[in-house]
């Protein structure tokens, strides 16, 4: 089954970049003869250059020449131009890019309404043609930031438009939400505004927090330099590092961060790619994580952030992983899920893990957490025997939990504050079909998710009363 | 007469592809412990029943795979014929691309009807290859999608496209402790359909094979093909050829059948357990050695005592005592925990099996009151020994031994119901709550036919 990712606006097409070298690398590692394969045809087409121009595609046999199943779309030209001079650029074609020149100005509005409107037939047509070389669709992939204009705004735009072309594929949504701290001012008033969007348009999404990404890697560093492991972690088995790419390029201070998410989709693919005894598509991951179409938000964990040299792994170390996942400092967003409200939980396992020592753990740990009542065992789990280069194995925890929403509220008084002192308004207001009632709309969808997710919270530890049963005529 | 092998979804294909493995290690081992003429019959009537001569230097297996992704049923064709003992045919399967998303509805009402003609062609060509078609063996999980959903709806094409043959769904039910969310949902939906077309359904909980792994075969990290081997060794068990007190000096031609006929005696009981004994690791089976009575006496306690093993048997339980015949319904006489059956089948391999007293399974005390104790009870030998046991026993029951896992699913379902989450998952594809409500009913009825004998 095949995913087509679109990388939209900087951020996104800086964390697609890592994506793709990344996923890459994977493949070769499990490889080795260059046929071109089933795992590969899921994020690769196999192309024959030298035809020149068409390029029709090579089904089976040996690898020619290997083009990404994806879309770059970005409103200015830097990354893009980055991504077709750098080691990537024979990954990708012409066909697939959609940039232009002046960017978005921080502004959703003009991200949204403007350059959709002006770019819609163009991505329409680009789309229509990429899809065409997938022969089985299963969903689509947007990589952005939520804090930005394009990413945000013409990002959420696509959103719209592949429901509209495609209303059978699912919409997988990977949104970097902005901290605090951002130094966009206006990146509340584009967050809130994308929120929307995803809120109505987005099947899941995975909320990633810089400030999170920014902790992790901190930490990472923290235990290489203090030495305090005892032994040396392995250069490419951290999962903020490029994989043992050649020193000679520096790394970008984004990079280790954008490794987190780039890692986060290839282990979220990893099961409908390679083999296993339990096999999780991403379909899969919709059906089990959404009880309900409003609550599609799921916290997501990777572990273990690197691993030690040394090559045995005890089963205490691969229940350290387990344990790991459910602590507060390996979420991807500011959330202490512990302390919060369970609907669903899904755990994917990579490498030499089998059966008995997931169901340990899940038994493990099963007591310190909260489900809600109608689904007190609420796990979905996945076991990929191909475990991600350089580790022995790894887990990915997907949780629709209710701790979500401190990031959710502080969002929202972000907004807030700006919107009352109606700060900044004008720079939208002015665009063509931008009109104060986005605003009023947005903040209100904002309001009601929040209140669903109080909603459940206040059900937490309170009485269970099970429905009766159905009563039969004997 | 052979039987056919349906194997649907992941689940279904990795343990259709062990049931074959221990057919085949069973008939090609040295351990038959019988004369040579014996030993041909018993190949050759495991032979006509799942393999069928072709051109090809390995038997071929009777058996359509079908998946909705291709990635295990092409590891399951190319492990089988690594094998070098057997293989599938090579065009008897059938898979897609994007799998059904553990979503029952979409097994059952968007990839059913569109593959139908497909599948059943795959089937009809199966059938074409028997001289004399006994049956379908399905092989499907009630967790996921394809299985369960695709599964409940080929066993409905089956039922009508062969009115006369016999239909019994090996069903795997997921651990308790969640392998997918929904999968109670998906159970019940599975099993409230396949009542109605299948003439049996033969359980295998994960979770107890799982004990079995960790407990008797010692296993320390447990992987699904150690889970599918246990299974695939029971079934085994029980498939491999026999003789009935009807087969005379030939092994029994029509399993299905007589397991049918058997085990079966109402409509509304279709839900049979499995129990094998002796269990344990390969190499301790040199250093065992094994009475009939001893063997006999822990089958009948882990049949009353409702065990799943043989080990942990709860031997406080005793059968009621006879004399106060009440009619049947709110048998208040009976013991708690008392496992009533309403039909057994013994299978019993090895050395000096006709010389095994099975009167203690005869006892009419063990079924409930409606049963005419004589028509309960039946068993199946061969003195020849099966994978390597010297003596070895299983038991096919009609009880009350998947009533307790039949009420949790459904309790859990319904309390998932009550709240309405996931539901939309499922009215996406076309079934509505009505139809939950449907299933919820007829298995409520099967839960109550059950608690009352």
């Amino acid at each position: 089954p095949l995913s087509l990712p679109f990388a939209v606006g900087q951020c996104g097409n800086q964390v697609g970049c890592r994506f793709w070298d990344l996923a890459l690398r994977e493949h070769a590692a499990v490889n080795k003869k260059g046929i071109y394969d089933e795992a590969l045809s899921s994020f690769f087409r196999n192309v024959d250059t030298r035809s020149g121009g068409d390029d029709p595609d090579i089904y089976k046999g040996r690898i020619c020449s290997l083009k990404a199943r994806a879309l770059l779309i970005d409103m200015e030209e830097g990354v893009v131009n980055e991504i077709l001079q750098g080691p990537l650029r024979d990954v990708f074609d012409s066909k697939q890019l959609i940039t232009d020149v002046s960017g978005s100005g921080n502004n959703w509005a003009v991200g949204h309404k403007l350059y959709g409107y002006l770019y819609r037939e163009n991505i329409v047509e680009k789309l229509r043609k990429t899809a065409e070389h997938c022969d089985c669709l299963q969903c689509f992939f947007i990589i952005h930031s939520m804090g930005g204009g394009t990413g945000s705004g013409l990002g959420t735009f696509v959103l719209n438009l592949l429901e509209d072309e495609f209303p059978e594929v699912y919409r997988f949504v990977t949104s970097v939400y902005p901290s605090g701290e951002d130094d966009v001012i206006t990146s509340p008033y584009n967050s809130v505004l994308a929120m929307k969007e995803l809120n109505e348009h987005a099947d899941c999404v995975l909320p990633i927090e810089n400030e999170s990404l920014f902790d992790i890697v901190n930490k990472i560093q923290h235990m290489i330099n203090s030495g305090k492991l005892g032994s040396t972690v392995k250069q490419n088995s951290l999962v903020t590092s490029s994989a043992g790419r050649a020193k000679v390029v520096q790394e970008k201070p984004f990079d280790a961060m954008n490794n987190i998410v780039a890692n986060l989709l290839l282990n979220l693919t990893s099961s409908a790619r390679f083999e296993g005894s339990l096999n999780m598509d991403l379909n899969e991951i919709n059906i089990n994580l959404v009880p309900f179409p409003p609550l599609h938000y799921l916290v997501s964990s990777l572990t273990p952030l690197y691993t030690l040299a040394d090559v045995n792994v005890p089963s205490r170390r691969l229940d350290q992983m387990f344990s790991d996942a459910f602590s507060r400092d390996h979420q991807l967003i500011q959330a202490d899920p512990k302390h919060s409200l369970y609907l669903a939980c899904a755990l994917l396992v990579r490498g030499n893990v089998q059966i008995s020592d997931l169901r340990r753990n899940i038994e493990r740990l099963k007591p310190s957490l909260h489900f809600v009542s109608w689904n007190q065992e609420g796990w979905k789990t996945g076991l990929c025997s191909v475990p991600p280069v350089g580790h022995s194995h790894s887990l990915l925890a997907l949780a629709n939990n209710t701790c979500v929403k401190p990031t959710f509220i502080e969002l929202k008084d972000r907004f807030m504050k700006l919107y009352k002192k109606k700060a900044h308004l004008h720079h939208y207001l002015h665009i063509d079909r931008m009109e104060q009632s986005c605003f009023s709309e947005a903040i209100s969808s904002l309001s009601d998710l929040i209140e669903e997710y109080s909603e459940l919270d206040a059900t937490k530890g309170g009485p269970r009363t099970d429905p009766s049963r159905l009563k039969i005529a004997v | 007469m052979s039987i056919i092998t349906v194997q649907l979804g992941q689940c279904g294909n990795q343990i259709g592809r062990e049931v074959f493995n221990a057919i085949c290690s069973d008939v090609h081992g040295t351990h038959g412990l019988c004369s040579k003429k014996e030993n041909e019959s018993y190949h050759d009537a495991c032979k006509e029943r799942f393999f069928s001569e072709e051109e090809s230097e390995v038997p071929v297996a009777r058996a359509v795979l079908i998946d909705m992704e291709p990635k295990v049923i092409s590891q399951t064709l190319s492990i089988a014929a690594r094998s070098g003992f057997w293989k599938y045919d090579d065009r008897s399967h059938f898979c897609q691309k994007q799998g059904s998303g553990n979503n029952w509805a979409n097994g059952y009402s968007v990839h059913g009807p569109r593959h139908k003609e497909v599948i059943m062609n795959l089937v009809q060509k199966e059938a074409e290859k028997c001289d004399r078609l006994g049956g379908f063996f399905t092989v499907m999980s009630m967790a996921g999608g394809t299985g369960s959903g695709l599964g409940a709806f080929v066993t409905q094409c089956l039922r009508d496209a062969f009115p006369t043959s016999f239909i019994l769904n090996h069903v795997i039910w997921p651990y308790g402790t969640g392998e997918v969310i929904v999968q109670n949902y998906n159970s019940v939906l599975t099993l409230s359909h396949l009542y109605k077309s299948s003439d049996a359904l033969l359980v295998h909980e994960n979770d107890v094979v799982h004990k079995i792994c960790a407990q008797l075969m010692s296993i320390k990290q447990i992987s699904f093909r150690d889970v599918n081997q246990v299974i695939a060794h029971q079934l085994g068990s029980v498939f491999q050829p026999t003789y009935t007190a009807e087969s005379g000096s030939h092994y029994s031609r029509n399993p299905l059948g007589d397991l049918m006929e058997t085990l079966v005696p109402h409509p509304e009981f279709k839900m049979l357990g499995l129990r094998n004994i002796p269990q344990m690791p390969e190499n301790s089976l040199a250093y065992s050695t094994f009475s009939w009575p001893g063997l006999m006496k822990h089958l009948r306690q882990m049949l009353i005592a409702n065990a799943k093993m043989e080990e942990g048997i709860d031997w406080q339980v005793r059968p009621p005592c006879l004399g106060s015949s009440v009619p049947s319904s709110h048998s208040t006489n009976k013991p708690l925990h008392f496992n009533t059956s309403i039909a057994n089948l013994v299978v019993l391999r090895g050395k000096d099996t006709h010389s095994v007293d099975l009167g203690s399974f005869q006892d009419p005390s063990l079924y409930t009151s409606w049963i005419n104790p004589q028509d309960a009870f039946n068993a199946w030998k061969t003195p020849r020994a099966f994978n390597k046991y010297e003596k070895s026993a299983a038991l096919v029951s009609n009880s009350q031994f998947l009533l307790k896992p039949l009420d949790n699913v459904v309790g859990k379902a319904w309390n998932m119901f009550a709240s309405k989450a996931y539901i939309h998952q499922y009215t996406k594809f076309g079934i509505e709550e009505e139809d939950f409500l449907d299933s919820f009913t007829a298995l409520e009825q099967v839960i109550s036919s059950y608690s009352i004998l």
